[in-house]
């Protein structure tokens, strides 16, 4: 039988504040335990929760940038469960209003086609503690650091058909967050994770199959990783005539597989019902606009004026905005330089290369927007070759100079220019060498790449290559 | 000095007649002498309270106090107070001391008023008789056979008894004002958000309301004027001015339309209780009022309603009571879940683990809509009685509580006749409606409580009528035998 795949994804992000959705302790990431937890954050008795407002301007941006429905008036509810970990007992979340309702988001599919993903809707709500098991012996550490940071948590619809149009799901949404300047998107810190709801049905069916929910993963890799496995388990299931039981699951990614958490059986009864803590939130239009107003150029309209203003291809241009702070950055070299094509190759090929070795991100690029530019300006006024410019490029990485012209003339790598030094070399190189010379005037076309070989070895790489390429030719002939 | 109302020991600290260190042993004192039979106080907190009397002092004799500074006041064990254990009448915050003060008692502080104590209470406020303590009940001075009301029945008895000349309250159902008519004090619940409930520990947070236990409206003013206002930590607070609440006390009440809602005194209350109430309202009339004849027709569903929504909110409220940070924690739990239930099974006391136990059905998937949605819808219903009743009058007046004083024991056995002690007071705090109760009379030579409810935010006007009451009777200055 042939089988079709369902995916829908909570996506859960956490926002950029200063400080946690209800409390004013900070939110920075990787302090020693419970130094970042108030007595809010703590569930303390007689405490009571605050709304950071910049939670609630970022909910409305994200809606706005998703052209979604924007809850103008949204409510808190508690959803309640016991953890040693969820302080107060209950989890502050949205539930029936939430602060963005409908939208949708397009992604790019890997044969160049797009397809349109539904988002149901994406609300507020806060995180929880961590529970450590390890050093203390058989007994539980709790670190209420995180507990009430800010997350949004996305829902799509059950649009997605494969784990690669999940990941391209995610990704969107990954770069989309991140341009808006809600989230840092951080991965490993756990800002940026995943629940995938994942169901098969035999092809042609309208009803969805029962699904399985895989919980909390957090890199693109694992997610295709994760859903793949998930669809072979519930097909191997179903082909062996047993059937799926809708339960949360586990990816564990260091055996490749998925694993029982807990039954629907089993589920909790979270009892949501509205804080009577907190009032609904009402927001008027005037505060949207203003709220539209800080909205940047997003990805899509940005790949298209790129395409169009720059001449670029398509792929060249999506690796370039896959981040705000790359397409900054190339734009900035792009205009500076006048060379789009020249830019975005040095973007996409060096840059890319020495931020990945060193797994940096662009914004900390010790070789800065406008230091490539003068660098590439160096090029196209033929001051050094591409060749040399990469000599330039590492010298500025490590910090060698302030701009490339420092570089240069301190290397002393201004391309040779000067006809008579040229032909000085090249006439020395053809003396040195009369068998090539033999086997040129043979016919042997091949034996020219020698002759400009030797001619740039000689001249320490800073021969003009069209000028050298033409006296060759000439003293040869 | 024990008599005296805060007016007048305001005056005597200006005046020099007694120093607020004086003032402050007098009470410390009448708590040893009194407080074992009566058990009002969970804690006195003797050496803090001489501490911030001293203190008053200085600021008197530099001329920079206020009307409460040096004022000697006890505080309901559900208030947190930094560094002074806070109980909330339970076994589960025995060892609880917060390191921060409630709004409260922030404001009092500032004021530089005196903390005789914590007083005793129902637990986590949920009791009519003050009997659900884990600290043992408490007694009514009138007669210490009866029960002092709930759930702030130690801070009434503890006013009552003078032994301290004012005290503070929380009021969900009717909690400051039925103790307040069981023990013969001014009792004044504000309109809900008037208050901040920062760090007032939480039973049900939408009907949840600080407010006052004195010896008349006049001190009860002075009380609101410190406690009242916005509060940033505090959401439900309104964000409305203050008014000096002392301002209007001496208008005249000609004209005044005073509305007696016919549910109020129909079947279920005490023919005598009803006699004293009628007679309090006649002697409005004789200061110029007009009595006009209402309905709320919506009264009898009050009490269903509240016993949904007020258990709903605690059985959430109460999670956090799960024996992982703070509070108590069983001896050697097995596991998790081990601890989670012996720590809150043995943590909490019986009407606690009842209401508790209502809400989370309450609220489970399936009776959601059944229970707790109806249950708003009524309380909609109700408010809007109240809206259309204040159309045509401008308070409304009733009994507060349909008995005097019952016995110790009385109605322990029995939830349902506890929960209707509290019939006519429920329904302002459905409707977030400020209400007072005031002396009243007697019958069987215990106090009757007159109730009267305001429009929102209209605590002015409430407090003028009890004042205007007090200056023409003298019910209010009657003091329970034994303890003058």
């Amino acid at each position: 039988m042939e089988w079709e795949t369902v995916i829908g994804l909570e996506i859960h992000t956490q926002l950029a504040t200063r400080s946690k959705i209800f409390s004013g302790a900070a939110t920075a990431y990787g302090a020693e335990p419970n130094t970042q937890a108030c007595a809010v954050d703590l569930g303390l008795p007689g405490v009571l929760p605050v709304l950071n407002k910049e939670a609630i301007s970022m909910g409305v941006k994200f809606g706005l940038a998703l052209d979604a429905e924007i809850g103008m008036t949204s409510v808190f509810d508690r959803k309640n469960y016991f953890y040693p970990d969820l302080p107060k007992g209950y989890q502050t979340t949205q539930m029936d209003f939430p602060i963005v309702g409908k939208g949708s988001l397009i992604i790019e599919l890997e044969d160049g086609t797009t397809k349109v993903i539904g988002v149901t809707r994406a609300h507020l709500e806060e995180d929880a503690g961590k529970s450590l098991h390890e050093d203390f012996h058989g007994m539980t550490g709790i670190d209420l650091n995180r507990a009430g940071t800010p997350l949004l948590e996305i829902v799509s619809e059950p649009d997605m058909r494969s784990a690669k149009e999940a990941v391209a799901y995610m990704r969107k949404m990954h770069s989309l967050v991140r341009y808006i300047g809600i989230s840092d998107g951080n991965m490993q810190e756990g800002s940026f994770r995943c629940d995938a709801n994942v169901s098969v049905r035999p092809k042609g069916q309208k009803e969805f199959g029962t699904r399985a929910e895989l919980k909390n993963i957090n890199s693109f890799r694992f997610v295709e990783r994760a859903i793949n496995i998930e669809v072979e388990r519930q097909i191997d299931l179903l082909e062996a005539g047993g059937t799926v039981v809708q339960e949360t699951r586990l990816y564990d990614a260091d055996k490749d597989e998925t694993r029982s958490m807990r039954s629907k059986e089993e589920a909790n009864d979270y009892r949501y019902f509205p804080d009577p803590d907190l009032l609904p939130i009402k927001i008027t239009s005037e505060f949207v606009e203003q709220i539209r107003e800080t909205l940047p150029e997003l990805p899509d309209a940005k790949k298209a004026r790129f395409i169009e203003s720059f001449a670029l291809k398509a792929e060249d241009v999506a690796t370039i905005i896959s981040s705000r702070e790359t397409a900054d950055y190339f734009e900035i070299v792009a205009d500076k330089c006048g060379d789009a094509k020249l830019a975005a190759n040095w973007v996409i090929g060096e840059l890319s290369g020495y931020l990945n070795k060193e797994d940096t991100d662009i914004i900390a690029s010790p070789v800065t927007a406008e230091m490539l530019a003068l660098l590439l300006t160096r090029i196209k006024d033929d001051t050094i070759s591409g060749k040399i410019a990469k000599q330039v490029f590492e010298a500025l990485w490590n910090g060698e100079g302030e701009n490339a012209d420092a570089i240069i003339e301190s290397k002393g790598l201004k391309q040779i220019t000067d006809t008579g030094a040229i032909e000085a070399i090249v006439d020395e190189i053809i003396a040195a060498n009369p068998e090539q010379v033999e086997q040129f005037k043979a016919g042997k076309e091949k034996v020219l790449g020698f002759f400009v070989g030797q001619c740039m070895k000689a001249s320490k790489g800073k021969a003009n290559p069209g000028q050298l390429n033409q006296l060759i030719r000439d003293k040869l002939k | 000095m024990h008599s005296k109302t805060i007016a007048e020991l305001a005056e005597g600290l200006k005046i020099g007649d007694f120093s607020s260190e004086e003032l402050t042993k007098s009470f410390l004192q009448r708590i040893k002498q009194y407080d074992a039979e009566l058990n009002s106080f969970i804690t006195v907190s003797e050496d803090h309270a001489l501490a911030q009397a001293r203190a008053a002092d200085e600021l008197i004799a530099k001329g920079a106090s206020s009307v409460l500074t040096g004022i000697p006041l006890a505080q309901k064990d559900i208030f947190c107070t930094n560094g002074i254990k806070t109980t909330c009448g339970s076994k589960m915050l025995d060892n609880f001391i917060a390191p921060y003060d409630a709004t409260v008692i922030h404001h009092f502080n500032q004021a530089g008023a005196v903390m005789l104590g914590k007083t005793n209470m129902d637990e986590f406020a949920m009791g009519s008789s003050n009997e659900t303590s884990f600290y043992g009940s408490v007694k009514n001075p009138w007669d210490t056979t009866t029960v002092p009301g709930g759930s702030s029945g130690g801070s009434a008895a503890a006013v009552a008894a003078r032994l301290a000349p004012a005290a503070t309250g929380t009021d969900t159902g009717g909690s400051i004002r039925q103790p307040a008519a069981l023990c013969g004090l001014t009792g004044l619940k504000p309109t809900y958000g008037r208050i901040s409930r920062y760090g007032m520990i939480a039973f049900a947070s939408s009907l949840d309301q600080a407010g006052t236990f004195t010896q008349t409206a006049e001190d009860s003013a002075l009380m609101l004027n410190v406690m009242s206002g916005f509060d940033e930590k505090d959401s439900t607070s309104v964000d409305k001015d203050v008014p000096d609440y002392t301002a209007n006390l001496s208008q005249p009440l000609n004209g005044l339309k005073i509305g007696l809602p016919k549910e109020y005194f129909g079947e279920g209350l005490n023919a005598d209780v009803a006699k004293v109430v009628e007679e309090a309202v006649a002697e409005y009339k004789k200061m110029g009022a007009e009595i006009v004849d209402i309905s709320l027709p919506n009264s009898h569903l009050s009490v269903p309603a509240y016993y949904v929504i007020a258990p709903a909110e605690c059985s959430s409220n109460l999670s956090r009571f799960d024996g992982v940070r703070f509070g108590y924690r069983c001896e050697d739990p097995k596991d998790l879940e081990d601890m989670y239930k012996r720590s809150r099974g043995e943590g909490f006391g019986e009407e606690v683990k009842r209401r508790i136990m209502i809400g989370a059905y309450v609220l489970s998937a399936g009776y959601y809509d059944a229970y707790y949605l109806k249950a708003q819808k009524i309380r909609r219903l109700i408010s809007d009685d109240f809206k259309a009743a204040f159309e045509k009058v401008d308070v409304i007046m009733g009994p507060t509580s349909p008995e005097v004083a019952f016995k110790a024991g009385e109605k322990s056995d029995d939830p349902v006749s506890m929960y209707l002690s509290d019939i006519y007071t429920i329904a302002t705090n459905l409707a977030g409606l400020p209400g007072m109760s005031v002396p009243c009379g007697f019958s069987n030579k215990m106090p009757v409580g007159l109730q009267i409810i305001g429009n929102y935010f209209d605590e002015s006007r409430l407090l003028n009528i009890a004042h205007q009451y007090q200056q023409t009777t003298g019910w209010h200055k009657q003091m329970p035998e034994g303890y003058k």
